[in-house]
């Protein structure tokens, strides 16, 4: 369902992080290129999977993109609006369209307050709704994640991982938002129940049209989710294209080697395979 | 390292001209502080009142008093208003009593303090943990000057053991010297030796569920071993950090209160002495003696901590 | 069962008393290991996998512990051994390894003191030279490069593939005849997993090193693996030789993990099939089959525990706990051209 302009343009993203050192004043003798000049689009509906491994700057990506790092340099384009270094007031009212999904479902909710205050916060925030109609809609949202309408008066602690990322979910999509940045939403779960939140997702990005860029180590799971996969390494895309061409036909040699060391769950297959690696071709 | 002394030179210089403009100008705002006046006594003629004023030169501008003040103490020559003596000579006498109360106070409460926050640990829940736990919350919940004067109740008056007052100088007669200090340093220790064994008793009970206490004993240590080595070890680093900036506060002007009580002479004394008599002087020199104590500990528990913890190591980059 | 196996654990039984009850992690676990062989125990959290492995040496000891069975290695049974017996067995026996190698090391003492310190709580008269060089020689034969600089480096300045190694050569340093590896990749890259993979994989080949491997990751379970425990619930629930398991799964939660497993070398599905709902309490254990809430085939006879058997007569070796008969398994398992669960309407 891609129109013509993309959703989301990033053109040669730069996250710097300086290191100082220096006898009295602290000067910057060197930097972390934690994002060394990335670029991507994103179609309206599409799923963007950005893979990579510990340290190839994928999480920074995120949180550059949403302008919650300020870039160091790099454009951002949102609906074709310029939102890279833009002030806290102006990128305000773009909050509502842009959300963000964590990794860890037992860090990323407050454990003070209730389910129900946790996912109707934005819609009070941003003057959606409020105090019964604000309870229902929050209530129909945790029926929509899966979970029940009673829970909205539990607190965090009460419920298991899976359940956590749940009311993650209810609270990132909340404000209908058109993009949602997804950082390892199911990396902390069990595999069973990932397939669970997975499924979760793909069904939310067909009821609500939403754009999704889902960042993963996995690239088994982000195969699956996204239509176009980029692949990050030390903070560069060494290679992009759709997810079936990446992943089936790789033309970097990084992109190769991570994706000959994820073990095929196929004991034949994985045997076959190590004796063809070990053998000279 | 040369850029961890640099910058603590240069904050230790900025923390005590801060410190010793902050005493001056508090001096010069209290009522009753006038050094002129209270020299002249009570119903003093003004002209006498004037004449003091021109002899000490406090009909100067105040920050020229300020510098002409700062460069006395550094030169050794500050005179204190109240008995007109040599500020800083009297300062070196007072410190051999004040260090051997903090120093001997100190070693008491670091062994105190760590032979019962171990043996809390590691009989958590037990009676000896109960009971050592409301012993530390009372030792620091009763202020200093009760328990010297109970200790100086039960132990100087109701059972002759001890003697009420005084400093005698080690060089002179150790046995004397202990005998003199033993009731000072339980009275500055008892507070510390409750707070030490809390936060030790925690730490530890934090550090034996850590992933690497559950590998030492799955490499076949002893328990003995796996108990010293590994969780006591780990968790004294952040108590002798806090030992570090507790020792340079106490040195730096803690003990004034049980070195009042016990008549001592060390440099606390004086400055209990000096406040009351609002002797301006004194006050500002042992001020910045105190926080120069201050600072300086400081710095040697930033260096200690790196050297107990191979994770912070100073002036090294990022591998 | 094997009459000469290296370890037997039989019936064990791991329950923590707590303030809501009591909480059985493992409800009756037996399993035989022989020599040389990789078995690994494959589950998620509330499994019991690593609770197991860790009552094995007696890591779980403690006054609010409830343990029973019996964990016999060779002629010693362990379960009930004294604190000093179990030590001598802890690192010379049998070796650990757990998750987080960060954590797993005391950041503030030497790599190579901590493998010393290993070797020389058991060998009371090698010398520290000695045992020194030893360490080298280990973290040498783990596949870390520059070992006589690097032993005397700390942990936090190892990258977390190479402390890893350096773990596992902790672990064998006193050269144990069993390897207990508890998730040993799950921390690390997936790159930096193959070489651990590898490594272990050599190390059981060349010593003849029996392992046990703990993972919830049926990947690495292919890769090496020689035979699998299904564990779920605190129970098994299967359990067979590798390519039992993976082609011929006899349970169905079984099917459903190796249902909602991503192929890289197959057509991606249209949607991921899942396992709906969550492991149980184990505080409050449902009565009968411990997976029947999730189970889309469960029928009457699943409110009686099924015992964990041998029902296919030509695999003597391939137990587990599920009353439908083999040709409705058989049936069952297919979803979709493949193996797995139900998938949701």
């Amino acid at each position: 369902m891609a129109t013509g302009e993309p959703l989301l343009e990033v053109t040669d993203l730069v996250k710097h992080f300086p290191i100082k050192e220096g006898l009295l004043i602290d000067r910057e003798v060197d930097q972390v290129r934690a994002v060394d000049g990335v670029s991507f689009s994103v179609a309206r509906g599409q799923t963007l999977g950005l893979v990579g491994e510990s340290g190839s700057g994928k999480s920074t990506v995120c949180r550059a993109m949403l302008q919650l790092l300020k870039p160091t340099a790099g454009s951002v384009r949102f609906e074709g609006e310029e939102i890279a270094g833009l002030s806290r007031r102006r990128l305000r009212p773009l909050r509502r369209e842009m959300q963000m999904i964590f990794q860890d479902p037992y860090a990323s909710l407050n454990p003070r307050k209730r389910v129900g205050q946790i996912v109707g916060d934005p819609l009070k925030l941003q003057g959606v709704a409020s105090g019964g109609q604000l309870r229902t809609q929050v209530q129909e949202l945790l029926e929509r994640v899966g979970l029940s309408s009673e829970h909205y008066d539990r607190y965090p602690h009460e419920f298991s991982g899976g359940q956590r990322q749940r009311i993650g979910i209810a609270r990132a999509v909340a404000l209908k938002p058109k993009l949602v940045v997804a950082d390892e939403p199911v990396s902390a779960l069990d595999v069973s129940i990932q397939a669970q939140i997975i499924n979760l997702l793909d069904d939310l990005q067909d009821e609500l049209g939403l754009t999704y860029v889902f960042v993963a180590h996995d690239i088994g799971v982000v195969r699956h989710i996204s239509d176009r996969v980029a692949v990050m390494h030390e903070g560069k895309i060494v290679e992009q294209g759709s997810a079936d061409q990446v992943c089936e036909h790789p033309t970097d040699a990084y992109t190769k080697k991570l994706l000959a060391a994820v073990p095929i769950p196929d004991p034949r297959e994985s045997r076959a395979r190590r004796q063809g690696a070990a053998s000279p071709s | 390292m040369a850029r961890f002394v640099a910058r603590r030179l240069a904050g230790m210089v900025l923390v005590l001209f801060v410190v010793s403009l902050l005493v001056f100008a508090i001096f010069n705002v209290i009522p009753n502080s006038d050094p002129a006046q209270r020299m002249a006594g009570k119903n003093a003629e003004p002209i006498l009142v004037k004449s003091i004023e021109e002899d000490w030169g406090f009909d100067e501008p105040l920050p020229v008093q300020y510098w002409s003040m700062m460069e006395k103490v550094f030169s050794g020559e500050l005179i204190s208003y109240g008995d007109e003596l040599n500020v800083d000579e009297r300062i070196l006498e007072g410190i051999p009593a004040t260090f051997s109360l903090c120093i001997g106070a100190a070693v008491i409460w670091l062994f105190f303090g760590i032979l019962f926050g171990y043996l809390s640990a590691t009989r958590a829940g037990g009676w000896l943990d109960r009971a050592l736990t409301v012993g530390s919350v009372a030792g620091i919940s009763i202020p200093v000057f009760l328990i010297a004067a109970v200790l100086l109740y039960l132990f100087t008056y109701k059972i002759e053991l001890f003697p009420a007052s005084g400093y005698v100088p080690l060089l002179d007669d150790p046995l004397q010297w202990a005998y003199h200090l033993i009731l000072p340093w339980f009275t500055l220790a008892v507070l510390n030796i409750g707070f030490y064994s809390r936060v030790l008793r925690s730490n530890m009970l934090d550090v034996m569920r850590e992933d690497y206490v559950r590998t030492a004993r799955a490499k076949g240590l002893d328990e003995r071993r796996v108990l010293i080595r590994h969780v006591l070890r780990n968790s004294l680093i952040p108590v002798i950090t806090l030992f570090g900036l507790d020792f340079g506060a106490t040195i730096g002007g803690g003990a004034i209160i049980t070195e009042a009580i016990f008549s001592l002479g060390g440099v606390g004394q004086y400055a209990a002495d000096s406040i009351t008599n609002l002797d301006l002087p004194p006050l500002m020199a042992i001020t910045l003696f105190g926080a120069f104590f201050v600072v300086f500990f400081n710095a040697v528990t930033d260096v200690v901590y790196a050297y107990l913890d191979p994770r912070i190591r100073l002036g090294s980059s990022a591998q | 069962m094997s009459p000469q196996a290296l370890l037997s654990v039989k019936d064990l039984r791991v329950g923590f008393a707590t303030e809501g009850g009591l909480l059985q992690a493992v409800g009756g676990v037996s399993f035989d290991l022989a020599a040389g062989e990789v078995l690994a125990i494959v589950g998620e959290s509330g499994s019991g996998k690593s609770v197991t492995a860790q009552t094995i040496l007696g890591l779980t000891r403690s006054p609010n512990a409830r343990i029973e069975g019996s964990v016999r290695l060779r002629d010693a049974e362990l379960l009930d051994a004294g604190e000093d017996e179990l030590r001598k067995v802890r690192g010379e026996r049998i070796g650990m390894v757990f998750q987080d190698p960060m954590t797993s090391f005391n950041p503030v003492y030497r790599v190579g003191a901590q493998i010393v310190e290993a070797i020389r709580a058991h060998r009371h008269d090698v010398s520290s030279q000695a045992a020194n060089d030893r360490a080298v020689e280990l973290l040498d034969s783990v596949g870390i490069p520059d070992a006589e600089r690097r032993v005397d480096d700390y942990p936090h300045e190892f990258s977390g593939g190479m402390r890893q190694r350096a773990m596992i050569a902790m672990a064998l340093s006193l050269e144990p005849e069993v390897l207990i590896a508890d998730e040993p990749t799950t921390a690390l890259d997936v790159t930096i997993q193959a070489q651990i993979l590898r490594l272990l994989e050599g190390l059981n080949r060349e010593r003849n090193l029996a392992t046990i491997l703990i993972t919830h990751d049926l990947g690495v379970v292919a890769e090496v693996a020689d035979r699998v425990m299904v564990m779920y619930a605190g129970r098994v629930v299967e359990e067979g030789t590798l390519d039992e398991i993976f082609y011929d799964p006899q349970h169905p939660y079984t099917w459903g993990l190796l249902g909602s497993l991503t192929r890289l070398d197959r057509p991606r599905p249209a949607r991921l099939p899942q396992i709906s709902g969550a492991p149980p309490s184990l505080l409050a254990p449902p009565t009968g089959c411990a997976f029947r809430p999730r189970c889309p085939h469960e029928f009457g006879k699943c409110a009686e525990l099924p015992a964990l058997e041998a029902r296919l007569a030509d695999a003597p070796s391939h137990c587990d706990r599920c009353w439908l008969s083999p040709e409705r398994k058989r049936e069952k398992r297919q979803v979709a051209g493949q193996i797995g669960l139900e998938a949701p309407a």
